[in-house]
């Protein structure tokens, strides 16, 4: 899948996290997290799986999470794909 | 036939909600339906889908039913709807403004499209439809009857009264006629009836004398917009203490009677037969589900033997 634009999904209420997305020319993650400590490499696991998933292999992704399960994680970042494929 | 799947209170959840998407475990209802329609804005109904999705698919050690109110077949929403969630498992669609028995006929042929595809039986899919407007009251009795995959209709008197162009009164006399005929087709069809929403989730004692109205009229349960609606509901549908004795000798009766070769027994003067051993049974599974009693009713008691 090509990242074409710039895209968000996803809230900032509890349980939830904001997903940027926009074109780049390589692989970025940036993840702001209210439990950044614990499960900061965790949540980074999650989005290269969903990444993988939908064969994205260029762009730069910023998170803002407010501890979100990884369920979310997975919805909102593959909504946030999608919408700027 | 009766019915032993309880559905005494379908909480709505919104399906763009993590935060109550993943309590729903927690949840005392009996069902959780996860709303993709008037909780959902058009610009969110995408992801939406993929979080409720994604969160059924992981909840795979299920407590309740969980059904699905996917947008109207009037929509352009509703086939994304149905291709995004039903792989994850659903135990059914709620479909609303099921106006015309036609509606369940075609969601019924999707869901057989879905279930093809999809490998699983045919069937698996269940349906509560919901009846929101005055022709659907009107075509009530056929459209309970329009598909196997039907377990119950809803009322919706929200969108009943803005069709009617009334105001909504909380005494509910506005709402007896669409409740009787809903419940009268329903019973006749054999399959539950299910009432419309308490609007107002701050007026706890509102809610609560609606709840004694609609046990009074017969209906099996109740949409809920609150997760405090729960127990309140399952308080005034709570069998009494004497409904429980009761049913339990009806119980212990019609057992002698199929052991000695007869589906119909007296008791205190009193005929016992089908219909009233599957008010028993109705009484006796709230009563466990509330640790009431401990009794399990097993098919028999429900049926009889099959050649009995």
């Amino acid at each position: 899948m090509r990242i074409n634009k710039k895209a968000q999904a996803g809230t900032m209420q509890s349980s939830d996290l904001i997903v940027f997305v926009e074109p780049a020319d390589d692989l970025t993650i940036e993840i702001e997290s209210t439990v950044q400590q614990q499960f900061g490499h965790l949540i980074e696991t999650r989005i290269k799986q969903v990444l993988k998933r939908l064969s994205v292999e260029q762009c730069r992704i910023m998170i803002s999470d407010r501890g979100a399960l990884d369920y979310a994680i997975d919805a909102r970042v593959e909504a946030a794909l999608r919408r700027a494929n | 036939m009766i019915h032993p799947q309880l559905r005494r209170s379908l909480l709505y959840v919104p399906g763009n909600m993590p935060a109550m998407l993943q309590n729903i475990p927690i949840f005392s209802c009996d069902v959780c339906i996860i709303d993709l329609e008037d909780a959902v804005p058009r610009t969110e109904k995408d992801t939406a889908r993929l979080l409720s999705r994604r969160f059924i698919e992981g909840y795979t050690q299920r407590n309740k039913e969980v059904y699905v109110r996917i947008n109207g077949l009037d929509t352009p929403y509703f086939r994304d709807d149905l291709a995004q969630i039903l792989p994850a498992m659903p135990d059914g669609i709620r479909l609303p403004k099921c106006e015309h028995p036609s509606h369940l006929r075609r969601i019924d042929d999707l869901l057989t499209e879905f279930e093809e595809y999809l490998g699983c039986e045919i069937g698996r899919f269940k349906v509560i439809a919901s009846v929101e407007s005055a022709q659907g009251i009107i075509n009530v009795n056929e459209t309970a009857r329009a598909s196997s995959r039907l377990v119950a209709l809803g009322f919706s008197a929200e969108d009943y009264t803005a069709n009617l162009q009334i105001d909504r009164p909380k005494t509910g006399e506005h709402l007896v006629v669409p409740r009787q005929l809903l419940l009268m087709a329903c019973r006749a069809a054999d399959i539950q009836a299910i009432d419309t929403v308490w609007a107002d989730a701050s007026d706890q004692e509102g809610f609560r004398r609606e709840c004694e109205h609609i046990k009074v009229l017969g209906f099996d349960g109740k949409s809920l917009i609150n997760p405090r609606q729960i127990d309140v509901l399952h308080e005034v549908l709570a069998p009494k203490p004497d409904e429980i004795d009761y049913a339990l000798q009806v119980v212990d009766a019609i057992k002698g009677a199929r052991e000695q070769g007869t589906g119909v027994v007296s008791l205190g003067g009193k005929m016992i037969d089908a219909p009233v051993v599957a008010r028993a049974v109705r009484v006796l599974l709230s009563a466990k589900s509330l640790g009431l009693v401990d009794t399990d009713i097993d098919e028999q008691v429900i049926y009889g033997d099959a050649d009995s």
